[in-house]
């Protein structure tokens, strides 16, 4: 699997296709990694033979019958978790273990500020985080394959699926904490589509959840201009972070 | 209530132990978050029914299992419904701070079974689940999320009523 992902063109192909969190057709693939589409189409083959990638069919035009041509095929991460040790090592175990351990036990407190401190560590002798563009580098470093989505109402579970078209980029600087009722402010938000400590949280979901959170409250710091919490919803990390509307609060 | 899509239901006890009354300021915050949950719960996708008391909100005034013990009993279409609400919604962080609202529960404290779809479970009956399940261990009759058993694996169990343990 190590030597799948070793051509440079086949990883780019890889990585694009991970990042999108959606179904890509070859030829947005092949243009992203900027190689031609039947190469693209070789590679994207291999990575879903070796179980990298899931593919599918679909008509990517929206047209059907005659003439609106054969189902595109399109590719998705693989659901699968892939991990690799050498020598052999569980870890997965022995955390599933220790968290069973700890729910018994009624840990969470305990577990929490382990976590907080570790964040902490993590983050060094660097501020708290200035602002949402940060947060997403720092995300990104430890694997939450972050994005900037446009918040929603309060409240609202909706699967509002609308990552894309949102972040012009423009500085999400300090400030403007909109007070009231300022509608009209599209506010954005940091949302994760990947939890790191997946299988762990399926498992022990308020110990785990409760743990991630501490753990990014001391990544990004408390005392600073924004702020995590949990904002649940299915298939995606369970915590969200925004700037802080009134720091008292 | 539209016509059931599945022949079987999930239903899902839980007890929890209050370590200080409802109306203690120490569970201002669990009781502030109970209206929103339980507004999130019926639009949830999947629900179909919650137990309340006749002429309330909710069920805390209910006490079945003990005088400080609240209970939540519902049914859900599929055990991924169940499980979203739960872990994938607003509730999730009513469960990150059970602590410190709930003792800790050395015996099980939740407790799913599969009813026939449009059986509405009693409290009597959700309290011989539970009992069936700490006595006896998960079973189809009574299991977890963790020890979960399908629908078709229950089904000899389907009646309406729990047989007797």
């Amino acid at each position: 699997m190590i030597a799948v992902l070793q051509d440079p063109v086949r990883r780019r192909l890889y990585e694009y296709v991970a990042a999108q969190g959606r179904e890509v057709g070859r030829n947005e693939a092949a243009e992203a990694a900027g190689v031609a589409r039947t190469l693209a189409a070789h590679h994207l083959e291999k990575l879903t033979e070796a179980g990298l990638l899931d593919s599918g069919s679909r008509r990517l035009t929206g047209r059907s019958g005659p003439g609106a041509g054969r189902p595109a095929k399109v590719y998705t991460r693989a659901r699968a978790e892939r991990s690799v040790s050498l020598p052999a090592r569980d870890y997965r175990t022995a955390a599933e273990l220790l968290a069973e351990a700890a729910e018994e036990a009624g840990l969470d407190a305990g577990l929490r500020a382990a976590a907080r401190r570790r964040g902490e560590a993590l983050r060094g002798p660097a501020p708290a985080c200035g602002g949402l563009e940060e947060v997403m580098e720092v995300l990104a470093g430890r694997g939450y394959e972050p994005r900037l989505e446009a918040a929603a109402d309060a409240g609202s579970a909706g699967d509002a699926d609308g990552g894309e078209g949102v972040g012009e980029g423009e500085g999400v600087g300090e400030g403007d904490g909109a007070e009231g009722g300022a509608a009209g402010e599209a506010e954005r938000v940091v949302r994760m589509r990947n939890c790191p400590f997946h299988a762990v949280a399926e498992s022990f979901p308020p110990l785990v959840c409760g743990m991630n959170l501490a753990l990014l409250e001391g990544l990004i710091g408390t005392d600073g201009p924004v702020r995590a919490r949990m904002d649940a919803r299915p298939g995606e990390c369970c915590v969200v972070v925004e700037l802080s509307k009134n720091n008292e609060d | 209530m539209t016509a059931p899509r599945h022949a079987a239901h999930l239903a899902q006890l839980n007890v929890a132990t209050l370590r200080y009354p409802l109306d203690d300021p120490r569970v201002a915050p669990f009781v502030d978050m109970l209206d929103p949950v339980n507004a999130a719960a019926d639009g949830a996708p999947g629900f179909v029914w919650r137990l309340v008391e006749d002429g309330a909100a909710d069920a805390t005034g209910l006490r079945p299992a003990g005088e400080d013990v609240i209970v939540n009993l519902s049914v859900w279409e599929t055990q991924e419904a169940l499980w979203d609400f739960a872990y994938r919604s607003g509730h999730l962080e009513v469960m990150r701070r059970r602590r410190e609202w709930f003792a800790r529960h050395v015996e099980a404290h939740m407790v799913l079974w599969w009813v026939p779809a449009g059986h509405l479970p009693t409290v009597g009956e959700a309290m011989e689940r539970l009992a069936d399940l700490r006595a006896n261990g998960p079973s189809p009759r009574a299991f977890t999320f963790a020890s979960s058993y399908s629908e078709a694996e229950a089904a000899p169990h389907l009646q309406a009523a729990p047989p007797t343990v």
